[in-house]
């Protein structure tokens, strides 16, 4: 009984991270009830990833912006614009892809590297440089393509888009092996990294999850990855892409959590006075952030590009939209400081499945934008009445009923915050 | 003469946990100046905020007679009726407005809702008139300075009919010749009868145009002097300000002290925006190792801004001047060197300059210094949190865990982990800037202590504070600030309250 009193409590200490993961299964049943089970039929989970995966490339590099306090509008364009560089690379002069897409992504670099000189040494705000960056890509996009899709793109390009692991069994077995040892390995990996930490915590006395919550999660997110292997592994197995976004998943998660850079980024976005009274060089920080960003974004244009099989004129519009909604619902907090890469990609991952869902449903785009927007606005709403909630402020009986539970108790009563307006009189 | 025009009766304003103003009594005649003088923190602005209503009348015991009549208001707007208008230190002007345009913000001449520019325009330049300010009504507020900004919003209050004018340090952001202009002006109002409430501890100022002076000194007042009763002597005011007990208690220490480790020379700043301004005018300075020094001086005098010029140029323009380690000249030009050269600066604001409120005390505690727990860019996670709890347990951070986050701590736990993040950084040199504002006694007691004993671990520490009994009971020297000039030096043992005030009021030509 008292466990799970415990475990209540800690759920609506972290309302928010759960709520964003219930929300992801809510809708995922949801719409596998409307579409009569098309929804996660192996094909439909393989497109799904397929489909997402550039603008969930794109969310990792957007929410990292978005903690530094800072926000790219132009990642769409940018995108469209290394599409047509690459087209231009490999269709009309002939490069390797294995040349052609290092050179795109050094372009994206420099790309990211003119719109951060302009934040981060210029001082201009992030909305502007990347608004004009938008028109700006644009523009050099339908240059660059002369106004017509360059196509068709070689096979190892479009295997970036399209393309799977191979069948190491020769097309004999009915699951996909290379799939199963990977989904299951995955798996094994993510439960042991989590034990490992829980043990880490412990051991330095940092406050844990209860241990029901901690095993009713990382069994629902085991059971979840088995689950999606074995719908994988039963089409065609594991797309190209998929291992892509991993890697960089894996990779980002890291650099946020554990690298000099990455705490640098959240000390900018948390308090940007204190971060550079702490010798953080905001600056470069800045600026290395957007050539991240650039990067991303080049990288998710050839994804786009090689899905597509053509360098499309329009190719990437809307995408920024795509991926800052992802952050934002995601969990990233508009000020800066707060949000994670992990909540990027399940934002993501809720907007691919409306997206998804509501195609099969033959929703037009009209009712898909009006509910996505309504999903954008929900997120962040239930952000900001979650903050009032455990905040000082007043909010809501329900949230002060839960208080007692949800914020450790005061230690020190004597030194209130509102003792302050004496202060005020000195300075 | 003599007629009370505002008479304010045991005012007692209570604020959670702290009593800013206990039991006060303001009596301000018809048509005189009158100053009212305290240390940083005594309660000045609080008192005036409950006399224009900015606290409303039911949130402070007391009463309010303004011309014999009692006040109850809810709003500066209720004041503003009666002819109580306000000017605050920090101007409230549109920038991008016109002089025009800020004198009736708020306060339009209009005709049904449409305004009635020509009008506006004739009565702001007959009002400019009024303070002495020849400026185009139509000219936009950025482009005048300072000074003259500060005329506007005296026409502003002008425009209201003021009776009772109340000026919250009003040359503190001035040069000395707008200074004289705002003081000549204010005597030039009393010949035409509006009464003015002057804030200021500037003694030359107040000796220039005060009528009385009431003195307020933590919360209390003290006493009102007269000019006609010959009571205004700068040894009268200072003797009511600081007249306080050493109340607080202060840890025993023998200093320890060795060679010089910072020496800071003829170091010259001006205001980043005013250039007219000279913020810090050639002040030199030194501290040894082990060595705590104080640096007193009364709001404006320059202390945070030299500190933190010298920290990275974090303030201020056209900085000059020596900094010196161990008789080496060093190089502080931006806050990484300063650091690197073993410097830290502990700000007075932790709330908007020191902490990351929304992140946790590890990770704040390591903020400073990430590079040494991390190889080739990664950070050892495990190391941080090993040092963090290092500091909880040797600071007494009362938190749950490291942990936590650090915006729901108290006062005095952010003050801990803000120098547990200065000390992680392994400075030989601590600049701590009010290290015990808006803290507890107890956690007071607790920060002291610390103090001392970094200075028994050979650090070198200087202390910026407000409250001379503090510098009083920790610090080894104590130089004094007044008006961007170094006035004083004093060793612990020659030092009074009333001798640092002597210093710290002091106006150098």
């Amino acid at each position: 009984m008292s466990a799970l009193r415990e475990s209540l409590g800690f759920l609506t200490s972290r309302l928010r991270q759960v709520g964003i993961f219930v929300a992801l299964i809510l809708i995922v049943i949801l719409f596998q009830v409307l579409t009569d089970g098309i929804l996660l039929q192996p094909q439909n989970v393989t497109n799904l990833v397929v489909q997402n995966s550039y603008i969930l490339i794109l969310a990792i590099g957007m929410v990292m912006v978005i903690i530094a306090g800072h926000i790219d509008l132009s990642v769409g364009s940018i995108a469209g614009f290394i599409g047509a560089v690459a087209g231009v690379m490999i269709v009309h002069w002939g490069w390797a892809w294995w040349i052609a897409i290092p050179a795109c992504l050094l372009v994206g670099a420099l790309v990211g590297a003119w719109q951060g000189y302009w934040i981060a040494y210029v001082g201009i705000p992030a909305f502007i440089v990347t608004l004009a960056g938008m028109l700006i890509f644009r523009g050099l996009t339908l240059i660059t393509l002369k106004n017509q899709q360059i196509t068709p793109f070689p096979n190892e390009l479009r295997a970036l888009g399209g393309g799977f692991l191979p069948d190491i069994s020769g097309g004999t077995s009915v699951l996909e092996w290379l799939t199963v040892i990977l989904g299951v390995g995955g798996t094994a990996a993510i439960l042991f990294q989590a034990i490992k930490e829980r043990r880490v915590r412990r051991k330095f006395n940092l406050e844990n999850e209860p241990r029901a919550w901690f095993a009713v999660k990382n069994g629902f997110i085991a059971v979840l990855m088995l689950i999606i292997t074995f719908l994988l592994a039963s089409y065609r197995g594991t797309p190209i892409v998929l291992i892509v976004l991993a890697v960089l998943v894996i990779v980002y998660s890291a650099l946020m959590n554990n690298s000099i850079f990455g705490r640098h980024t959240y000390a900018i976005g948390g308090n940007l006075h204190a971060a550079e009274l702490s010798g953080i060089k905001t600056k470069k920080v800045t600026f290395r952030l957007f050539v991240n960003m650039g990067v991303l974004a080049a990288l998710a244009g050839l994804v786009f590009t090689a899905r597509l099989n053509s360098a499309q004129p329009a190719g990437g519009t809307g995408f920024e939209l795509d991926s800052i909604a992802a952050a934002f619902i995601g969990g990233a907090a508009v000020q800066g400081g707060i949000g994670t890469v992990a909540g990027a990609m399940i934002g993501g991952l809720i907007m691919g499945v409306l997206n998804n869902g509501m195609s099969i449903l033959g929703l037009g785009t009209d009712y898909q934008q009006l509910i996505k927007g309504l999903v954008l606005l929900l997120a962040v709403a239930f952000d900001i009445f979650n903050k009032n909630r455990t905040g000082s402020g007043g909010g809501s009986s329900i949230g002060r009923r839960f208080k007692w539970k949800t914020t450790p108790p005061a230690t020190e009563t004597s030194t209130p915050a509102k003792a302050e307006p004496v202060v005020v009189d000195a300075k | 003469m003599n007629v009370p025009i505002l008479q304010m009766r045991g005012i007692t304003k209570t604020f959670p946990g702290v009593k800013a103003l206990q039991d006060v009594t303001l009596d301000v005649n018809r048509g005189e100046v009158h100053a009212i003088c305290g240390e940083n923190g005594a309660g000045k602005s609080t008192l005036m905020k409950v006399l224009s209503g900015v606290y409303a009348h039911n949130t402070f015991d007391g009463d309010i007679l303004f011309e014999n009549e009692p006040c109850e208001f809810s709003s500066i707007t209720d004041s503003e009726k009666r002819g109580i208008v306000i000017i605050h230190q920090e101007l409230a002007l549109s920038p991008y407005l016109s002089i025009a345009e800020n004198i009736y913000l708020g306060n339009e001449l209009a005709n049904k809702g449409w305004v009635d520019w020509r009008k506006t325009n004739l009565e702001a330049a007959k009002l400019l008139a009024r303070v002495g300010l020849s400026e185009n009504p139509v000219t936009p507020i950025q482009h005048i300075s300072v000074g003259k900004q500060q005329l506007v919003e005296i026409a502003k209050a002008l425009s209201k009919e003021v009776k009772l004018l109340i000026l919250d340090e009003p040359t503190a952001a001035l040069n000395d010749e707008d200074s004289d202009h705002l003081l000549d002006l204010i005597l030039h109002l009393k010949g035409q009868g509006v009464t003015s409430i002057i804030i200021s501890h500037k003694l030359n100022e107040i000796r220039k145009v005060a009528d009385a002076v009431t003195i307020i000194r933590d919360g209390k007042s003290i006493e009102t002097l007269r000019l006609d009763q010959g009571q205004i002597t700068q040894e009268r005011i200072i003797r009511g300000m600081v007249g306080r007990d050493l109340e607080s208690l202060y840890p025993d220490r023998t200093p320890n002290i060795g060679e010089e480790v910072l020496r800071i020379e003829d170091w010259t700043v001006q205001h980043p925006q005013d250039h007219s301004r000279t913020v810090v005018n050639n002040a030199s300075l030194n501290v040894r190792k082990g060595e705590v020094v104080g640096l007193a001086g009364l709001m404006g005098a320059g202390r945070t801004e030299l500190a933190m010029s010298v920290f990275g140029r974090t303030y201020g323009r056209a900085v000059s001047g020596k900094v010196y380690k161990y008789g080496k000249e060093i190089d502080t030009s931006t806050v990484s060197d300063a650091i690197d050269h073993g410097i830290a600066y502990a700000t007075e604001d932790r709330k908007h300059y020191g902490l990351n409120l929304i992140e946790d005390i590890k990770r704040n505690i390591s903020m400073a210094a990430l590079n040494k727990l991390a190889k080739r860019g990664w950070v050892d996670g495990n190391k941080e949190t090993t040092v963090a709890n290092h500091y909880r347990k040797s600071m007494n951070i009362k938190a749950p865990s490291v942990a936590a986050i650090t915006g729901k701590l108290s006062g005095g736990n952010q003050q801990k982990v803000v120098l547990s993040k200065w000390l992680f950084s392994d400075p030989d040199v601590l600049i701590l800037d009010e290290p015990t504002r808006g803290i507890d006694v107890g956690a007071k007691f607790e920060i002291y202590t610390i103090i001392a004993e970094l200075a028994a671990a050979g650090k070198a520490v200087i202390v910026i504070s407000s409250e001379l009994p503090e510098l009083l009971g920790i610090c080894d020297r104590i130089y004094t600030l007044s008006a961007g000039h170094i006035t004083g030096e004093v060793p612990i043992a020659e030092a009074t309250q009333e001798s640092l005030m002597h210093f710290m009021t002091q106006e150098k030509e």
